[in-house]
């Protein structure tokens, strides 16, 4: 017998404002507890919320760059339950009428190669507050400072068929969302967080199973073995004729077991309505269309764009296009003149190291160019680039030209055909069993002595000219 | 006069008035320090030393805000509503919190955990509700003129009770910002007045899109001074004739029948008009109306502020059994667990869409009457005049019932005022005008005109 995996994906983003959901309290991360609040957020008698209209904009661009059609009238509700991080008792969010629907998104399945996944929708949210359980014995505190942060509520439609699948969905939805810049999507910070559903049927059966939600998945790589898990589990169960019953269950990173938190039964009924303190948000077509205008480049369209412009493979383009800034450096050191191949090179190679260390770029494009053109000139090798690159004084633009870096560092190659022949003179001399073994007509002895004459000469011998002379002094005599 | 001056003159009477139970916190103290805060305003204000008692569901800094419920005992709001803050601008000083029905609901101000509030004119009756401290301040003369808050006709029910001016402006006209939210899509606050012109100037200056209410309605013409004309030719009045039932209590009747009889003599003409919808509005309005106060209820949890009390299991749910089931009064809990009823899964499209779909028709009622060619309708405020405390508080359909003409308009978000025209046994009647949306000015200008005709405490039935 074998099994299906379905699994969809709730994903929430904080959007990167300055200012709440419905009022003017910062969403400043890591700011001392209740700092960042007001009677709208706390939800004081006779407070009322206000939209946030950058939140709006955000939420509208990240429905665009997932494809999704904004909708010209959407509405907020309430939905109730009481909990003591929500002050209002109520959250306001979107419910029957959302702002955005039907998008999709295309990448790479581990399994079944390039595949799309739905989005089902995207409506806008306010965040609740945090219960804090350690600081105070036997008591728990409520820190509201994160109340009322605007998030983005994205449901995918249920066609991933892999844990793999649902991790490859959530780095391709973050590329896009840090891309659109309407969510810096860290999981660390909890600007990203995934509920998954997933459920299991026999290969072919086109009913879905019945699915279970999973909470508290706090990395993508957990995503990935908390699915894995509820799927052997849920597998296990239909294997042995068992059932499974709908539930919520959280993932438990140590163990890499899930465990119940509530049954359907148990579940809450939200009684949502419209909320009545918010009209319905209406937007003009002209509004999304300008929406639509600020976007960037997305990453498939600039991956298929420095392919076809630079001629560089489409794997060096998508490496590139991985990042905003890393496609925009290559873009940089292009411009500035070096030869588009040689810098894909460069940037996804050397570059890509300094840059996932330190989180940027610290040599200028223009440097960089300069020094891949000292390459291509052969006055430093490749070996010795490689040491001019990660010298700070590459970095530092007052530290004087490339070349004269490379300079001072020793690292620039030596061509000159007289400067060349003392050091194959040198070792010639120095090793004549060698010299009457390559005579006797044992050729592959070139590179050995071409190798020490780069030993002689510390690296600076231009490897190409060397060859030559040794040639010449090896037949003449 | 110095606003000093009416300070001392205001609290002498409030001290006087203190048996009617219409106040929930007043001081000498806090009135002086209104009084001075208001001579030092540069200049005058349109409402310069105009002493306003204020209902205790609108929050102030320097006084608490019950709502009347042991929930919120002692709770001072650490901000100020945006109507007050505007009548305190125009020079006006906040004299007291007035008493209410707990979180504004009920019809006779019987239902305050502080206590019922008597009607000025006879002890034994009730003052009408919710907004009943503010209608009896201003009925004892002990203000000009009072905030009140409508959600179902809780300025104009008491209003017609109290023999005072009650407005109730359009939903949007005044900012709900520090109003505390009972159904937030019917809240407005509104305004008692000795007259017409007295509550037209309060209204006025609380007038306007406020920033911090999005349900506040821009880019609509400010609400101009009225100017009651010297006479009401080419007015067109309709009565709808569900408003004037066979069995409608005499003196309403007779009190009716006098302003119609004065509305001809000024030169308007009388049409009749239908609202056939407007019998679903009581059964409409205890829908949505408890459905939205369950949600808005919900914040008084015991977690933040007001009233905590935590329950013999410890945990979470008993801290909000207890703190709920003890800080709130019987008809606020009957509301909350109506409300949740309406808008739970399987429930919903039966009850409260279904509500929504029939306050559309009721709203559409309105709208045919007036593009019929009326200017304005007129109907009575209240099936009776007031009736007495204990009458009705262990039938809560019939309490419901005393909105019964005040209702509709609420859920049609219109303007509309009750005016007193005339005494029943000593009891007042009230008459009822209602307008199209944002056209208060004109139905001010009517009502001007009726109040300097009719005489107010003259008998209607001779």
């Amino acid at each position: 017998m074998t099994w299906e995996t379905v699994i969809g994906l709730e994903v929430h983003v904080q959007l990167l404002t300055r200012s709440k959901m419905f009022c003017g309290c910062s969403t400043a991360f890591g700011a001392p507890p209740n700092t960042n609040v007001c009677p709208v957020c706390l939800g004081l008698p006779g407070a009322l919320p206000v939209p946030n209209g950058h939140a709006i904009r955000l939420a509208a661009r990240a429905a665009l760059a997932l494809g999704c059609s904004v909708e010209r009238r959407s509405v907020f509700a309430r939905k109730n339950y009481f909990y003591p991080d929500l002050p209002k008792g109520y959250q306001i969010t979107q419910f029957d009428e959302p702002l955005a629907v039907g998008g999709a998104l295309e990448f790479e399945s581990p399994e079944r190669g390039r595949i799309r996944c739905g989005v089902t929708r995207l409506h806008v949210e306010e965040d609740a507050g945090k219960l804090i359980h350690d600081r105070y014995p036997g008591k728990t505190a409520v820190d509201l400072n994160r109340a009322g942060t605007p998030l983005a509520e994205i449901v995918s439609e249920p066609d991933l068929r892999s844990p793999g699948e649902a991790r490859a969905y959530l780095t391709t939805l973050k590329q896009i969302l840090v891309y659109a810049e309407v969510s810096d999507c860290s999981m660390e910070q909890g600007s990203l967080r995934v509920d998954a559903n997933l459920s299991v049927r026999r290969a072919g059966d086109p009913s879905l199973g019945t699915k279970c939600e999973v909470k508290n998945l706090n990395s993508f790589a957990n995503v990935e073995r908390a699915l894995e898990a509820e799927r052997d589990r849920q597998v296990a169960l239909l294997g042995t004729g068992q059932r499974v019953v709908q539930s919520t269950l959280l993932f438990n990173a140590g163990t890499g077991q899930v465990k119940l938190l509530r049954s359907k039964e148990e579940s809450h009924d939200y009684r949502y309505f419209p909320d009545p303190d918010l009209p319905p948000l209406v937007l003009s077509r002209a509004w999304i269309e300008e929406q639509r205008a600020v976007l960037p480049e997305l990453p498939d369209a600039k991956r298929d764009r420095l392919a076809a412009r630079y001629g560089v493979t489409v794997y060096a383009a998508g490496e590139l296009a991985r990042e905003r800034v890393i496609a925009d450096y290559f873009e940089a050191v292009v411009a500035a003149g070096a030869d588009p191949k040689d810098a894909a090179k460069w940037v996804t190679g050397d570059a890509m190291t300094g840059y996932n260390e330190v989180g940027r770029f610290v040599v200028p494009p223009a440097r960089l160019a300069e020094l891949i053109a000292l390459v291509a000139a052969n006055v430093v090798s490749g070996q010795a680039a490689k040491k001019v690159f990660t010298s700070p004084k590459l970095a530092d633009p007052s530290a004087g030209s490339v070349r004269s870096v490379a300079e001072t560092l020793g690292l620039t190659q030596v061509s000159d055909t007289s400067a060349l022949a003392g050091w194959v003179d040198e070792v010639l001399t120095a090793n004549p069993k060698e010299v009457e073994r390559y005579r006797a007509g044992e050729a592959k002895l070139i590179g050995f002595f071409v190798g020490q004459v780069m030993k002689k000469s510390q690296g600076k011998a231009d490897p190409k000219g060397v060859q030559p002379v040794l040639v010449e002094r090896l037949n003449s005599k | 006069m110095s606003a000093v001056a009416v300070a001392r003159e205001t609290g002498a009477r409030l001290a006087n008035a203190e048996a009617l139970n219409a106040t929930l916190a007043w001081s000498q103290a806090a009135l002086d320090a209104e009084a001075a805060r208001v001579d030092a305003l540069p200049g005058r204000g349109a409402l310069h030393a105009m002493p306003i008692a204020v209902k205790d569901n609108i929050v102030t800094t320097d006084a608490p805000t019950t709502c009347a419920s042991r929930i919120l005992e002692g709770y001072v709001s650490p901000y100020t509503a945006t109507a007050v803050e505007r009548l305190r601008t125009a020079g006006a000083m906040v004299a007291c919190k007035a008493n209410l029905d707990e979180f504004a609901m009920g019809s006779s101000t019987e239902h305050s955990a502080y206590g019922r509030v008597k009607h000025p004119l006879d002890p034994a009756r009730v003052p009408g509700g919710s907004s009943g401290g503010s209608a009896a301040l201003v009925a004892a003369g002990v203000v000009p003129a009072a905030l009140g808050s409508e959600t179902g006709g809780s300025v104009r029910q008491p209003a017609s009770f109290c023999g005072v001016v009650g407005v109730k402006p359009s939903y949007g006209r005044v900012s709900r910002y520090g109003l505390v939210a009972f159904g937030s899509s019917l809240d407005c606050i509104s305004v008692f007045g000795k007259t017409v012109d007295d509550a037209a100037r309060v209204l006025q200056v609380m007038s306007g899109p406020d920033p911090l209410d999005a349900t506040t309605k821009a880019g609509r013409a400010p609400l101009a001074a009225p100017a009651p004309p010297a006479d009401l030719k080419g007015l067109k009045v309709g009565l709808p004739k569900e408003y004037f039932p066979s069995d409608l209590h005499p003196g309403v009747r007779a009190g009716l029948d006098r302003t119609i009889k004065a509305l001809r003599q000024l030169g308007a003409e009388l049409r009749d008009v239908s609202l056939p919808y407007s019998k679903y509005a009581v059964p409409t309005y205890y829908i949505i109306a408890p459905a939205e106060a369950a949600a808005n209820l919900a914040r008084y949890d015991g977690v933040r502020y007001g009233r905590r009390k935590v329950g013999p299991e410890g945990d979470i749910r008993a801290l909000y059994r207890a703190t709920r089931g003890e800080g709130f009064g019987a008809e606020v809990r009957r509301r909350i667990l109506v409300g949740t009823y309406v808008l739970s899964a399987g429930y919903y499209d039966a009850y409260y869409r279904k509500a929504q779909t029939v306050r559309a028709l009721i709203a559409q009622d309105f709208q045919r009457a007036f593009e019929s060619g009326v200017d304005l309708l007129l109907t009575p405020t209240t099936p009776t005049p007031a009736f007495k405390a204990g009458e009705k508080t262990d039938d809560p359909v019939q309490m419901y019932l005393a909105d019964i003409f005040v209702c509709a308009i609420s859920l049609a978000g219109l303007p509309a005022l009750s005016l007193p025209v005339g005494r029943d046994g000593g009891l007042p009647i009230g008459a009822q005008l209602i307008a199209q949306d944002f056209a208060e000015a004109r139905m001010l200008s009517v009502a001007g005109v009726l109040e300097r005709v009719l005489g107010a405490t003259e008998e209607v039935r001779g």
